[in-house]
């Protein structure tokens, strides 16, 4: 166990060279001249361009570049954002904020898509399993850009129950609708992998056996059904918590949060190399743990899975 | 494709040999804790009619499928969507590209059932003439996201050691890069091309990845099930295990995953189109159609609601008839 | 130089617009105590996050550069009107030829260190901006300047000095310029031109996270990606009216969670209304609207190098009718809900010279036979295919869609050609392609935002041979030496009234070239909230920030 731990986490560092490499190739591939373009629309001073070129590198070829960013690195040094400002105290700002949502939009996720799913498994065919279904048509139909905004709208602007933006310094009530803004999307698909797999399994001889030795309802749900259920489940949140965290753009947006997905939109669309690499290498990490940790869960779940 | 019904026919005859192993004399002082074999149907139920000529899980699934209502009805529905898709002008006469602002924001009127968009052009020929796009769109990214991401997950997760480990840290790396820079990249270079499947590849190249997971999970637990043993010990090759037993009880994860991201993929169109890297304004898709009625959300909601209910009612349609599916192919569902 | 063009800069900047370098300047010079009136009161104000550290000479954006016009006070300011009056300045006088220019400034001016106002101030300040070895992004600004192109070699010690300034005294210093401008004592008014205190040379990086200034407000302090706080500065001795105790210029992304605020109430001031709004704000009880005529012109470019448009007989032939196929005030009314005006001329209706009667513009109004019956005509020259596709760029990160489609279908309908919007992802890419003359098939979206109420801002920059093939924003490489000549005539003339004369009849020529096809004027709107008072527009479209008060 101790070795296999060991193998995964050593598995960390080709996964951290071939992210940064790739994306450092996609960001180099982008169209357009980030420094000309710093200029606005006026004319561009080619003497100070260069100059900003060579300060950043931007005027070697591309794999002098990315040795030259892994080089530094190493020694903690991300170098500065095109604003001026280190790379690490961006990411610093914009983490705390959008680990804190992806959070709760996880638990929101988890926490009502199992519900839901268990709800409309166990009454599969019934009027709740028929509501959850539309409701979970409704959240796969309409886009997080107008769900947001309707929610905004009705519970922020019109009727004053939650904060209609996050501001500077966003506590639990001010993330809550955009958590459930977030975390709403992949909710369709826990509930519907929940319920699926409920169905299937609420038929399985053991839980019979079970009931037929005396196990309560609600105890066989629990300990057989659900344990035996979570896999799938638990595969997709575990995949989910990273995407959550950088896929979060148009729900920052919307609520004005600067977290990570506002932080890499920009960069992305600035051109910024460093930046972007930088932010998604800690996501691959995430990732890469995150992963871990689902496929340790499933020899929790599953005692039949091993891992050498 | 015989294998699950040879599956069954080897519980069967194994049943009455295990019965004693399994059920044996209560010790004294203890209670019978299951009802003699004779006291109990079982056997009846347990006995297997060796005249009937076996039949393969694809035949019990139609078999089933056939008489499923939730199949019927949504197999209906989904040919009527497809049948929208491929002949769009039989449904309305309306050129959908045909807009006068003159009609700007215009309430229905006859001909002109749904009322104008914001430009001016007739929103039922939009959504009628939205559909081939948006319909093959989703249902081509599905296909490929399927297939490719559940074989790669199930490679990863039936092989396990350093296979999974090379095709899981793929899937991380995949997994990390935001689909926007990727999709900026990819999509300039067609940027010319008006064609749907620039639109297909990158949403599958980010895609793949959530299904290989889902696959790869499923995949392992499936690999741990009696009849995987089984059928090792009767000499079957890995290989022929994965496909001809360990996929099939697989399914329903993928099927579930597969209709959701369907939708999904119908929206995610309607966010490339937004950020101008989707397809050219001389296609029209529900997508692009409900990305730009958003800004009336509060004026003219109709707008956006159309496009809305047609994607719901297509996604719905292929919920349906997954889960009619996954049920006649479950194993389990059988002794329902 | 002197003036720029207005792109909006991914979706942050949607309607702001322009890179603000000039003076927004309060209500008047009645007070000159600037300390009185108001209450303490902060007012929080829309405001994209400055991307570029709080250096006048490096921001070019309006995120920085909001704060900055705030802060910094320069030679002279502007009114609300864009007239000009002196401010640290006490007089700025030109010999003959407006080639040399001696300019004295007021004493008793301190930075909110207490470091007094020198003329080595501006003089340091203008020379550290225009080196090339410091890398500030408007050091073209100092062009005209003599002693430029010596700062503009490679290692070049970073403190040299241009040798075209010279301090006389403490108070007084003069500048020679390379090429005489008549215009030089407005330029120094962008916020480029402010005036630096000694500790800035020591620690620049320092400088910029916490500016030391001179003006009607001082730095309080910047949040990254939440707010920068400015508060009024008792010491201000200039003639800007501050009514309220501060600004805090909240960061946003995105227009639309900034309206939500002002409706709750959070938010006092937003410069521009997101789409989601803008067919209710004018009606919407919760905010105070506005919704006046503004400066900014919006056009889009054919440039002179795409395939059937060149500069001859069909060129033109198409470029006429192409605009009379544009129904302008049907657009401006449908997809702009009323948040803009039809236009008539090159300028803007807030601009001195601004004219409805320039010969030859009827050819900016909607004619659908008089356009079919041109661009027959050019047919005739030049077959248009039957796969030929009329295009017009834009950048996607901005909000432009909307009205290119609908200035697609009106062609489209007009003309019956196939017509429409051709969307680039960022503004990066859009600008590349303008700036390496890409466009080869494609017109591409333009607009114009004066520095200086004056049609020359318009004309000059957009439209003359000296600002075609990169020189300055005219990328679509117009060129009319007639046009130059009027233009040259203009600047010479003796008062502002000839001079406006002159610039209308060279818009007579533009109207017949159109080098670029005007769409409308964009207003200046936006909402406050309902407790805010004193929210109105100065004439370049920025919130009059001293003016608010709750």
């Amino acid at each position: 166990m101790g070795k296999y731990l060991l193998r995964r986490i050593l598995q960390m560092i080709p996964v951290v060279l071939g992210t940064t490499l790739l994306i450092y190739a996609l960001v180099f591939a982008l169209p357009g001249d980030p420094v000309a373009a710093m200029f606005g629309d006026k004319p561009v001073n080619q003497a100070v361009a260069a100059q900003i070129r060579a300060e950043y590198n931007l005027d070697k070829p591309f794999l002098v570049q990315y040795v030259l960013f892994l080089k530094n690195a190493l020694t903690l040094n991300f170098g500065n954002t095109f604003a001026g400002q280190p790379v690490i105290s961006v990411i610093g700002r914009a983490f705390p904020v959008t680990i804190q949502l992806a959070l709760m939009a996880f638990v929101f996720e988890g926490v009502f898509g199992v519900l839901f799913g268990i709800i409309s498994g166990l009454t599969k065919g019934k009027w709740s399993d028929t509501i959850i279904l539309v409701i979970s048509l409704l959240l796969i139909s309409v886009p997080t850009f107008v769900t947001g905004f309707i929610l905004q709208y009705f519970l922020g602007v019109k009727w004053h129950v939650l904060p209609a933006t996050a501001g500077a310094h966003p506590g639990f009530i001010d993330l809550l609708m955009p958590a459930i803004v977030l975390g709403s999307v992949s909710m369709a698909s826990i509930i519907r992998l929940t319920r699926t797999e409920i169905s299937s399994n609420i038929s399985e001889d053991y839980v019979r056996t079970a009931r037929a030795k005396g196990m309560g309802n609600f105890q066989v749900i629990v300990h057989h059904v659900l344990r035996n259920s979570l896999i799938p489940v638990v595969t997709y949140l575990g995949a989910d918590i990273g995407g959550l965290m950088g896929g979060a753009m148009i729900t920052e947006r919307i609520f004005n949060i600067q977290g990570v997905g506002n932080t890499l939109y920009q960069a992305i669309v600035r051109g910024e190399g460093t930046l972007v690499v930088s932010i998604v290498t800690i996501l691959v990490m995430i990732f890469v743990v995150t992963s871990l940790l689902v496929d340790l869960l499933y020899a929790v779940l599953d005692p039949r899975i091993r891992y050498a | 494709m015989t294998d699950m019904t040879m599956n069954e026919s080897l519980n069967g005859s194994m049943t009455e040999s295990n019965a004693e192993v399994f059920f044996p004399d209560p010790l004294p002082g203890q209670e019978r804790f299951v009802a003699p074999l004779d006291d109990t149907p079982l056997a009846d139920v347990d006995s297997v009619n060796d005249e009937v000529p076996a039949t393969s899980m694809w035949a019990d699934a139609w078999k089933k499928l056939r008489r499923n209502p939730l199949f019927i009805i949504s197999a209906v529905l989904a040919i009527f969507v497809i049948l929208v898709a491929l002949f769009p002008f039989l449904f309305t006469k309306q050129d959908p590209m045909a807009c006068n602002l003159d009609n700007s924001l215009g309430a229905g009127t006859s001909g002109h059932p749904f009322g104008y968009d914001l430009q001016g052009c007739d929103v039922y020929s939009r959504v009628v003439y939205g559909t081939r796009t948006s319909v093959s769109i989703g249902i081509l990214t599905t296909l490929l996201v399927t297939v490719f991401g559940g074989l790669i997950g199930a490679v990863a997760g039936f092989f396990g050691g350093w296979v999974d480990a090379i095709l899981s840290r793929v899937t991380d790396i995949f997994f990390a890069i935001p689909m926007l820079l990727g999709a900026i990249v990819l999509l300039q270079m067609f940027r010319t091309s008006g064609s749907i499947w620039k639109i297909v590849f990158t949403l599958t190249l980010f895609g793949w990845v959530q299904m290989a997971r889902i696959t790869r999970s499923a995949v392992m637990e499936a690999k741990n099930l009696e009849f995987n043993t089984a059928s090792t010990a009767l000499g079957s090759s890995p290989v022929r295990n994965l496909f001809n037993h360990i996929l099939p009880n697989s399914l329903a994860p993928i099927i579930v995953m597969a209709t959701m991201s369907l939708g999904n993929y119908i929206v995610s169109e309607a966010t490339l189109s937004f950020l101008g890297i989707g397809l050219p304004t001389s296609l029209v898709s529900w997508g692009g159609d409900i990305s730009t009625a958003q800004s009336l959300l509060t004026t003219n909601p109709s707008v956006l609601f159309y496009p809305s209910a047609a994607l719901a009612i297509t996604v719905l349609a292929f919920i349906m008839m997954g889960d009619a599916v996954k049920d006649a192919l479950d194993p389990k569902s059988k002794t329902v | 130089m002197k003036k720029r063009k207005v792109t909006a800069l991914a979706a942050a900047a949607v309607c702001s617009l322009a890179l603000v370098l000039s003076g927004c300047g309060g209500s008047g010079s009645d007070s000159t105590t600037g300390a009185s009136g108001g209450s303490d009161a902060m007012i929080s104000v829309f405001n994209p996050e400055p991307t570029n550290p709080l250096i006048p000479s490096n921001t070019n954006e309006v995120g920085g550069g909001n704060p900055i016009d705030m802060m910094f006070s320069r030679l002279v300011s502007f009114d609300n009107k864009g007239k000009a009056h002196n401010e640290i300045a006490k007089e700025i006088k030109g010999n003959g030829d407006s080639s040399q220019f001696t300019i004295k400034i007021n004493d008793g001016w301190k930075f909110t260190d207490g470091s007094p106002v020198t003329a080595e101030s501006f003089t340091k300040a203008w020379s550290w901006a225009a080196n090339v070895s410091n890398k500030q992004k408007n050091s073209s600004f100092f062009a005209n300047i003599k002693g430029y192109d010596e700062l503009q070699q490679d290692g070049v010690p970073a403190d040299t000095q241009l040798s075209g300034l010279n301090v006389v005294d403490d108070k007084t210093f003069t500048v020679d310029l390379t090429s005489p401008s008549s215009t030089f004592p407005i330029q120094v008014g962008y916020a480029a031109f402010a005036p630096l205190p000694e500790s800035f040379y020591k620690d620049t990086k320092a400088f910029g996270e916490k500016p030391v200034t001179v003006g009607p407000y001082k730095f309080q302090s910047w949040e990254h990606n939440k707010f920068v706080k400015v508060v009024k500065n008792p010491d201000y001795k200039g003639g800007i009216k501050v009514k309220n105790g501060g600004i805090e210029f909240r960061s946003y992304t995105d227009p639309t969670p900034a309206y939500a605020d002002i409706q709750s109430g959070n938010l006092d001031a937003l410069d521009t209304i997101p789409a989601s709004y803008k067919k209710t704000f004018l009606k919407d009880s919760q905010v105070q609207a506005v919704n006046d005529p503004g400066s900014v012109l919006q056009m889009f470019t054919i440039p002179t190098y795409m395939k059937h448009f060149g500069e001859d007989q069909e060129g033109k032939l198409r470029r006429q009718a192409i605009s009379m196929a544009i129904n302008r005030p049907q657009i401006i009314d449908k997809v702009l809900s009323g948040t803009g005006k039809d236009v008539t001329d090159f300028t803007a209706p807030t601009i001195p010279g601004y004219s409805k009667s320039i010969k030859g513009n009827d050819v900016l109004k909607y004619n659908p036979s008089k356009a079919k019956e041109l661009w027959e005509e050019a047919n005739k020259i030049s077959p248009w295919g039957a796969n030929d596709v009329f295009k017009m760029a834009y950048n996607a990160d901005g909000a432009h869609k909307e009205i290119y489609d609908a200035v697609a279908n009106s062609i489209k309908n007009t003309l019956g050609i196939n017509a429409q919007g051709n969307p680039l992802p960022t503004f990066n890419e859009f600008r590349s392609n303008v700036q390496g003359r890409k466009f080869t098939d494609s017109a591409f979206r333009s607009g114009w935002q004066a520095d200086y109420p004056s049609p020359e801002s318009y004309l000059m920059s957009n439209f003359s041979s000296s600002a075609a093939d990169g020189n300055g924003s005219n990328d679509g490489d117009y060129k009319n030496p007639k046009f130059d000549a009027l233009l040259t005539k203009a600047t010479a003339a003796k008062s502002v009234d000839e001079a406006n004369k002159i610039y209308q009849q060279a818009e007579e020529i533009l109207m017949e070239d159109l080098p670029a096809v005007p769409l409308y004027y964009m207003n200046a709107y936006g909402a406050g909230s309902k407790s805010v008072q004193g929210f109105t527009f100065t004439w370049k479209g920025t919130p009059a920030y001293p003016d608010m008060s709750k």
